[in-house]
Order: structure tokens, then sequence, then C-alpha cells
């Protein structure tokens, strides 16, 4: 498999713009560039690595059918097929349809995951915030955002009052986007 | 507390997709006519991407790619379908010739023509993706049969390591085509919170490699197909732990349930 960073040169939106060509190469190179980010993400949702291979393979596809989907508006890449890679894996674990479309998602976020050295550093960062965080907080951030329980399932799962779960996801999102800013 | 401040917890669960019933939809009522909230939207919804970076682990295995690229290469773009020209405005006669109604009957038959090709081109696409995941899950199973018959694969039975027998595994691995069926039986019922990992412990003894997580059905019974794997790795052994279902799976950090005997 050829190395996710031999074509990071070439922009996605130029990628994007190939595929609406019909590029077939443009669309490898494109996958080499983000499958492992949706695939690690759809498996550790569905720990299971079958299911995870098809979220890979439907939201790959869905690309290329729609390939006008995703725009500069839509965010960066990366950060935009992680969170439609998230959201399928939570729909399949909760085996419900899909309850959005990926025309209808943005994602504004400012590390560019392009290439690996940049999805290290910015791993590395995460990695040191959510060490940070007190348990409880990093425990309801990972319910939601893994396990995909509502903030009602977690304060019943908890013990905790629904008003501390809210606060503590936001709470821990924002930290996160402050520690990658800083 | 200003509308802003009301909806900013419910903002970040609508980002998590853990928003639902009747305060997601006052959500979703205060976005459509609130720009500063859908741009906090947007941002939180980065700062969730960011939490998919800390599940960083497997590439997928190579068979995905290759499913993927003979998917699109069976499935080319759709040539847009030729929008029927709109009529120039002509002044308003209210005596219709016949040249007219002839023309507006041969528009009718080339529109009704146009949808009629446009629904079998898509009928044609979807028979070609269908043609296309048969194809690529008989070449899966193929190489499933051929691991399984293979006699240069590894074969290496796992037994518990305590007291009790019933908890029994096999891993057959296949190096040079990373192809690996793990058969598991009598595996104890998952704990709440847990689950079971496979690994590969190499050869060179290097690090645990993992192989797979998978839960047992009702009698115990577990398969791992093919897990993503490293190319080139010779295997020394193989086991399985039990794991907590959250957080990273890239090191054992459970208990081992079964572990190989050697061959």
């Amino acid at each position: 498999m050829p190395n996710a960073d031999t074509n990071a040169t070439t922009s996605d939106l130029s990628l994007v713009t190939a595929i609406r060509a019909g590029d077939q190469g443009a669309m490898a190179a494109l996958y080499d560039r983000y499958s492992s980010i949706v695939y690690s993400v759809a498996l550790r949702v569905l720990q299971d690595t079958g299911a995870a291979e098809d979220v890979l393979q439907e939201i790959f596809m869905q690309l290329w059918r729609n390939p006008q989907a995703f725009d500069a508006s839509r965010g960066n890449m990366g950060a935009w097929l992680a969170v439609i890679a998230r959201h399928r894996a939570i729909d399949c674990l909760r085996r419900r349809r899909p309850e959005n479309d990926i025309e209808d998602v943005v994602v504004s976020v400012e590390p560019d995951l392009a290439s690996d050295a940049d999805r290290s550093r910015a791993m590395d960062k995460v990695h040191g915030a959510l060490q940070s965080m007190p348990v409880q907080q990093r425990s309801a951030l990972e319910m939601a955002y893994f396990e995909g329980l509502t903030h009602v399932e977690i304060a019943a799962k908890t013990g905790e009052p629904l008003g501390t779960i809210k606060t503590r996801i936001r709470t821990g999102l924002l930290s996160l986007r402050k520690v990658l800013a800083a | 507390m200003s509308a802003h401040e009301q909806f900013a917890d419910d903002l970040a669960l609508y980002a998590l997709e853990s928003l639902d019933g009747e305060q997601r939809q006052s959500l979703e009522k205060h976005l459509e006519g609130c720009a500063s909230c859908r741009g906090e939207l947007e941002l939180l919804r980065g700062d969730t991407s960011l939490l998919a970076l800390t599940t960083s682990g497997p590439k997928p295995p190579a068979r995905s790619r290759r499913r993927l690229l003979s998917a699109i290469a069976n499935e080319p773009r759709l040539p847009a379908v030729a929008s029927t020209p709109v009529p120039e405005r002509r002044p308003h006669s209210w005596r219709p010739t016949f040249g007219w109604v002839a023309a507006a009957a041969v528009a009718l038959v080339c529109i009704a023509l146009l949808r009629q090709n446009s629904n079998l081109q898509h009928d044609i696409v979807a028979l070609r993706t269908q043609f296309s995941d048969q194809g690529t899950k008989l070449d899966d199973a193929n190489q499933t049969v051929a691991t399984l018959m293979d006699p240069d694969a590894t074969r290496i039975e796992l037994v518990a390591t305590g007291n009790k027998p019933e908890p029994r595994g096999k891993a057959i691995y296949q190096r040079r085509n990373r192809n690996l069926i793990f058969f598991a039986s009598n595996l104890p019922a998952l704990p709440a919170e847990k689950i079971y990992e496979l690994w590969l412990f190499p050869a060179n003894g290097g690090a645990p490699i993992p192989a797979g997580l998978f839960k047992p059905d009702a009698r115990g019974s577990a398969t791992v197909v093919n897990p993503p794997l490293p190319e080139g790795v010779e295997a020394k052994n193989f086991a399985v732990t039990l794991e907590p279902a959250s957080g990273s799976h890239e090191h054992p950090r459970g208990t081992p349930v079964i572990v190989g005997v050697g061959e």
C-alpha cells in the first residue's frame, strides 16, 4: 500500500476536483491518506473488524458517488471524514438509519490532518489533554464519543446529574480545542 | 441567560449526536436562525474529530483497498442527463397548429426516453456494484479456503491458562499473505465493559501485535478471519486476553485467557 504521505503535496481539494472528473487514481490517493483515520474510528466504536471495513467502504463509496459533498467550506478533509466515520459507526452500532446526510456536516478545526506528521503532532496534544482531564470528564467524553451514549444514558450509568454530564462533555471538548490552539 | 448560553451545553451534545427528544428539536429550530450557534457547532464538531486521533491503531487490511478500487472501477461516472431545453418565448397564440402539437408530442416522448435511459443507467450501475461486491466476497472466500488448506500455514492450538481446560482456540496463520483464521470455543461470557482480543506474538521477540477484537456468541464460540496485520511477520505464538472495552487496544493490558502451546 502506498505511503499515506506520498501525495501529501497534492492538496485534498485538488484530489476531490480530480475525483469529480472521475479520476480513480485520485480516489486511491485520498483513500491512502485517510483510510486509517476512518477505519480506526469505526473499529474503536464498533469493535468489529468486518463492520469497520463496511463503514470504511461505505464512506469512500459515498465520496466517489458524490464528491461535491466535500468542498473547502466543509472544513479540512481529515476532520470531516473522522466526524462522518464516527456518525456512521454509531448509526451502525444502534442499528439505525443514518441520521446525517454527509452534505450537511460542516467541521471547523485548526490542525490540518493531511500528513502523518500533522496527525502525529495533533495526536500527542490530544492525548496530553485527555490525560490531564479529571477521570469523570474523560470517561463522560469517551462514553458519548465511542459508545454513542446520550447524556441521559451516561447520567443513568454514572449516577451523576444530567446537568453535570452536559457541562463535563462541553468543557472537555473546549479544553481539547484550547490545547490544539496553543 | 442569553439564548446562546442556554444552548451551549446542548450544542456539544448535538455535535456528538448525543442529544435527542425535545431538546434536539428545540436546538435544531434555534440553529435555523442563529449563525453564531451554527459556527460554534462547526467548531465543536472539529473538537470531536480530535478525539478520533486517539484511536490511531491498525490500518485497514489491504483487501479493503482492493474492494474499494474494484467497486469504483465498476461504477463509472453517470453522464449528466441532458436537460430539456427551455423553449424560446414567442407571442402566445390561441390557435395551435398541427406542427406545434406534433413538436410537443415528440418532446414528451423524448423526456420519457431520457427518464427511461437514466433509470436503466442507474440499474446498470447498481448491478455492476453488486457484481463487484460478489467478486470481492468470492476472492475473500477463496483466500480463506486457501489458508485453511495450506500445508505450510502455522497451526497453533490454544488452551486455558488455568485448571479449567474448557476454553479452546485454534489459530491458522499464513505469513506470506497475512491471512489468519482463528476459532475459539467455550469462552466465558464477557463481563461488563470487557472484550476479548487476539494477539500475535512475533518470532523475533517483538511486541505482541493486535490481531482482532471479538465477542463470543452465547455458547462461547467466536471466529476471527483475516484481521489487519503487518506484512511478513513470522508468528511464534498467539494468545487471547480479556481487555477493557474502552481505551487503546494496541498493547495487552488485560488478563490472558488462552495462549498457544505450539504445533
